[in-house]
């Protein structure tokens, strides 16, 4: 896969080993290659130009999205939310080197932890033991808590777009595979929709989309997803007012119809 | 045209009659689908738009009024047109909504009243799913991602489980009244359409001036970037010179509002197709006759290895013939509009219809 596209000329001098594509968003692509040493793994996330849009506004756009991410990771990582660090930029050529977080999204693992279980929501058996999945929700309630109480918004909260890392080997007691499927750190990826902002309203339609992309991801778990506003509403002091204003985006959001 | 039942005894096609008023253009149309393949065919499809005057917009109240004024007039020609006998209709569909309450009101009435005195079923048809189902008809784009962009829509659609269902939106104004409102401010003609004019104009533009860029994941917003681009028009009315010191024309606003407006409806389609794992777009609404729209996502889908479906202004822009075709196809379902419910409504989302019809 990784032929079919040219690479960033920043990927194409001589490297240990050579860069691997990751990922083929709509937004860019992200490779794994390494930074200043052979055994640091890193992320690439590269935008290519937009054929389609007119040189000049492509470059603007380009420039300004890659420059808008990293300063968000840079704030978020002195301020301790969970992302990757930042390890070099160049806006105008469209790309940013990150961190490289080992792990699987959060999707995969939650998927991995429901299994072969039937469609419906019903509640499981009553033998199982939900405390891993549900404490895998309070972490990314707290996850997004803690981006929210930096005045950051996401812009794109998917459990695609989270990953689990998991904890250094030994910390951890022996786990069957489902549990440690849902085991690990949570951090917060792909801030190339993020903004900066300190409203409730923002918030509320930050955690709104997560909710949206929630439900239709994983409709099977969707009951679970109570626990995620749980932890996030004890995670920071305006916590509670997001949750409130959370009501009035979700009617709106049910509401909005549009005129022919 | 023959009689249809005449050699077999056997229906070989079914008819629809659709009309459609939601906004400044009343068509009427018909369609036959084949009883055994589906297949449709447009038989007429006449259109007769209000053309306000340049620097002013189509208010409700004189759009109605029009509607009112040539329905016997369109619904003649179409029936003459398609060369049928009202023997051989099966059913009269017409827009239920969403639109403007008075012209939707008038040609509901008018439907309904064909429905009355030619003994005919009714079919409310939603106006949104109507393109849809005209532009994959005409196209023969299977499952495509869809964006519907219009004076009063602006929606990014994917169908899954017998929905349309609403991936992205504009959060304000539809594209369409973004242009049409910018095309007031330098009094552009609206005869065929604003729209249009501005492509014409768009053509003559060489500066790409800054405008607001605004998208928020699969959703954007318009009125931010019209209020700036409705300054700029008036500084360039005033003989002003741009911000960078460049002496701007009208035609380089159109071109710079085409370049930027676009961009965001083809970024947002990306993101959707995207996220479902699409490679085919369907663009249907009277703003997908721009051909600069279409080369656009032509050019985005060319990467992603698809490809873009467009149709021409026939049906592209409001017609009647797309309300008869998705009016036939959920009559073929058995699904029916009384008379007692024969209503229409301004605000009907797409993904509120339930589309038996399709897998
Ligand atoms: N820092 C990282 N370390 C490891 N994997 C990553 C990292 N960033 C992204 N990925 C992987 O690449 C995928 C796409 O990256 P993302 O930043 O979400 O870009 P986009 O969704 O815009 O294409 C993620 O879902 C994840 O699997
Ligand atoms: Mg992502």
């Amino acid at each position: 896969m990784a032929t079919e596209f040219p690479l960033p000329r920043v990927l194409t001098y001589p490297a240990s080993a050579p860069p691997s594509l990751i990922a083929q968003g709509a937004e860019g692509r992200l490779y794994k290659t390494t930074h200043l040493h052979a055994d640091r793994p890193c992320a690439l996330k590269y935008r290519p130009p937009k054929p389609y849009r007119h040189p000049i506004l492509d470059a603007r756009l380009t420039k300004a999205r890659i420059a808008a991410e990293a300063k968000v990771l840079d704030r978020c990582y002195r301020e301790g939310v969970p992302v990757p660090v930042v390890y070099a930029l160049d806006a105008a050529a469209g790309w940013l080197m990150i961190e490289w977080i080992e792990g699987i999204p959060v999707r995969q693992g939650i998927n991995e932890w429901l299994g072969e279980r039937p469609e419906d929501d019903a509640p499981p058996a009553e033998d199982l033991d939900e405390t891993p999945i549900v404490d895998l929700m309070k972490r990314i309630g707290q996850a997004v808590g803690s981006l929210h109480r930096t005045g950051v918004i996401h812009g794109d909260l998917t459990t695609s777009n989270m990953m689990l890392r998991p904890r250094p080997q030994g910390s951890e007691p022996e786990a069957d595979a489902k549990k440690k499927a849902v085991a690990g750190d949570v951090i917060l990826i792909d801030f190339g929709l993020a903004t900066q902002s300190s409203s409730d309203e923002d918030r509320a339609v930050d955690l709104y989309v997560l909710e949206r992309a929630f439900a239709s991801t994983h409709p099977r778990a969707e009951r679970l997803f109570s626990h995620v506003l749980e932890a996030y509403k004890h995670s920071f002091k305006k916590a509670h007012s997001v949750l409130i204003k959370l009501e009035d985006v979700r009617m709106r959001g049910r509401k909005r119809s549009m005129l022919g | 045209m023959a009689n249809d039942t005449a050699t077999t005894g056997k229906k070989k096609r079914r008819i629809a009659l659709g009309c459609e008023g939601s906004a400044n253009k009343l068509g009427i149309g018909v369609i036959a689908h084949d009883v055994e393949t589906g297949a449709a065919t447009v038989l007429s499809n006449v259109r007769h738009t209000f053309v306000s005057p340049p620097g002013t917009g189509f208010l409700p109240k004189d759009t109605a009024r029009h509607h009112r004024a040539f329905f016997v007039r369109v619904a003649k020609q179409a029936l003459s047109d398609a060369g049928v006998r009202i023997a051989d209709i099966d059913c009269i569909c017409y827009t239920r909504g969403p639109g403007m309450g008075g012209p939707l009101t008038s040609v509901a009435v008018a439907a309904r009243t064909l429905a009355l005195l030619w003994g005919k079923e009714l079919v409310g048809v939603n106006h949104c799913v109507g393109h849809i189902e005209m532009g994959r008809a005409i196209t023969g784009a299977e499952n495509p991602v869809v964006l519907y962009v219009s004076g009063g829509n602006t929606q990014v659609i994917a169908y899954a489980e017998q929905r349309y269902r609403i991936f992205g939106e504009a959060l304000d104004i539809a594209v369409g009244n973004c242009l049409d409102r910018f095309a007031r401010a330098f009094e552009i003609s609206n005869d065929p359409a604003p729209g249009y004019n501005i492509e014409q104009l768009a053509k003559q533009g060489r500066v790409l001036v800054e405008l607001p860029y605004a998208v928020k994941g699969m959703d954007c917003s318009f009125s931010g970037i019209l209020t700036r681009a409705e300054e700029l028009a008036a500084q360039v009315k005033r003989g002003q010179k741009g911000p960078e010191g460049e002496l701007l024309t009208p035609a380089d606003l159109c071109f710079s509002l085409q370049e930027t407006v676009f961009a965001m409806l083809v970024e947002i389609t990306e993101r959707a197709m995207a996220h479902v794992g699409a490679s085919q777009v369907l663009i249907v609404g009277g703003v997908g006759s721009n051909i600069r729209l279409q080369d656009m996502m032509g050019a985005m889908a060319a990467e992603r290895g698809g490809s873009v479906y467009a149709t021409d202004e026939r049906f592209c822009i409001d017609n009647g013939i797309m309300i008869a075709h998705a009016g036939l196809l959920a009559y073929e379902t058995g699904f029916r509009t009384p008379l007692e419910e024969s209503t229409c409504t301004q605000r009907f989302r797409t993904d509120e219809v339930f589309v038996k019809w399709r897998k």
